[in-house]
């Protein structure tokens, strides 16, 4: 950062400046000048859910797409996750209040065998950011535990992850169980994780692969979406 | 002769001369497969490897192998692949069987160096954090730096956290490399493991393309 972005005083820039610099500290991972913006905002009367959407999400897709596009790489995506974190941990207990907009539920976990979370605690912070009820039940879950977490928090997706081409494949072994179970239909069932793909997705009986966190937001989006439409048909 | 670990990391290296058998490795496998040819007198046997560093972006190792094939199987009668999975998906696996070559099997060179079956075993192992000889030598280049802990060591338990054991898996018995792996092992706040492993099945898979031909 120069010296010249370091004079910077948040609470002297107009809205659209701040707006403007926030999503340059997201970029650079930048958590306090986050967490001070964000109060800035919120002491202007901006409702919560108006912060999280066009300053901290507006911010982490520019993230996303530089990481998607090869420009950013993952330590500096954790970064930016961890400042926007910062704007979250802000923000959630007001959203609670204020009744921000529920778009959906979803439980996210990683597979059985493996621990590697990074892109599931990216997913589920955005999808939070989208307004998505997340409950995320961690690493290494079996079957038991992701049908167990369906059954208490009746969410309308189920997001599976996984890293390692090995257990990969027990994300069938999910699907398969609900397909037994007879409630496959019930949920929408969003996979992701590097080595898996559209064709893998599909072989395994996703309704869809999100290859990074951004899609995965915008494709829960049209699944709920759709659902809601052919419920009201 | 061979060029230095930073050489095959980003560059590859390429030893034809037999024009018989072509392995098209891993950077990160030369020392190994060609301590094996030297071992075994397998001269018959010529090596062009990627830049280890492919791993570092799986999803372009089976574009990058298949152009390989192509360029080699003009001048060699057989190729082999000594790539396993490594993170593709099975991708690999499908490129390597529709030109028609074979490859080694299992999910890593971690599996293969222990033996595919004894490694699988291991299902209590979803914590332990693998370095084999060339892993442990170029632990900054392939881990540190990429991961971005040079520059912002506070990310370290983001990316480490759910590990708790880092397991050396030696191919050669070096008492430097062993405090370097220690050291990782303190570096990365786990715990450490020492298993000397040899070539494992890397060698029996060399064996069966030697003797083939």
């Amino acid at each position: 950062m120069s010296d010249q972005e370091d004079d910077i005083i948040l609470a002297e820039l107009d809205d659209e400046e701040l707006v403007q610099q926030m999503f340059d500290d997201l970029y650079d991972g930048l958590r306090e000048e986050i967490e001070e913006a964000v109060n800035i905002l919120l002491s202007r009367e901006w409702a919560p859910y108006r912060v999280l959407t066009e300053a901290l999400v507006g911010g982490m897709t520019i993230v996303g797409q530089d990481f998607r596009d090869g420009i950013l790489f993952v330590p500096e995506v954790l970064l930016a996750a961890n400042a926007m974190k910062g704007g979250m941990a802000i923000l959630k207990p007001l959203l609670a209040e204020t009744g921000a907009p529920r778009v959906g539920g979803m439980v996210i976990g990683t597979v059985k065998g493996d621990i590697h979370d990074i892109g599931k605690n990216l997913v589920g912070m955005m999808m939070e950011g989208a307004g998505f009820e997340v409950e995320d039940i961690g690493i290494n879950n079996s079957v038991e535990a992701y049908l167990a977490a369906m059954e208490e928090h009746k969410p309308e997706i189920l997001g599976m992850s996984a890293l390692l081409t090995t257990t990969m494949p027990y994300m069938k072994v999910v699907i398969d169980t609900m397909v037994e179970q007879g409630i496959r239909d019930e949920y929408i069932v969003l996979v992701g994780g590097a080595p898996l793909n559209e064709e893998f997705g599909k072989a395994i009986g996703a309704d869809a692969y999100c290859r990074d966190a951004a899609v995965a937001v915008e494709t829960a989006k049209e699944h709920v979406a759709r659902k809601h439409n052919q419920a009201t048909a | 002769m061979l060029p230095d670990d930073k050489t095959l990391t980003e560059q590859g290296f390429s030893d034809v001369s037999s024009g018989r058998v072509m392995l098209i490795a891993c950077g990160a496998l030369a020392h190994e497969i060609l301590a094996i040819k030297r071992l075994n007198k397998w001269d018959h046997l010529d090596l062009m490897c990627l830049p280890a560093n492919l791993h570092l972006y799986p999803e372009r190792i089976t574009d990058a192998v298949e152009a390989a094939v192509h360029k080699h199987k003009q001048t060699h009668r057989n190729l082999f692949v000594v790539y396993a999975d490594c993170g593709t998906g099975g991708l690999l696996q499908a490129k390597c069987a529709e030109l028609g070559v074979e490859m080694v099997a299992g999910p890593h060179c971690y599996s293969f160096f222990e033996g595919v079956e004894t490694f699988a075993a291991h299902d209590e192992e979803i914590t332990a954090f693998y370095l084999t000889d060339f892993l442990v030598k170029q632990f900054d280049a392939f881990i540190w730096k990429p991961m971005g802990l040079h520059k912002h060591p506070e990310l370290r338990d983001m990316l480490f956290g759910n590990y708790t054991k880092l397991v050396y898996q030696a191919q050669t018995q070096d008492p430097a490399l062993e405090e370097k792996a220690k050291d990782c092992a303190a570096r990365l706040g786990l715990a450490y493991e020492y298993r000397f492993t040899g070539y494992g099945d890397l060698a029996s898979a060399l064996k069966a393309q030697a003797e083939f031909t």
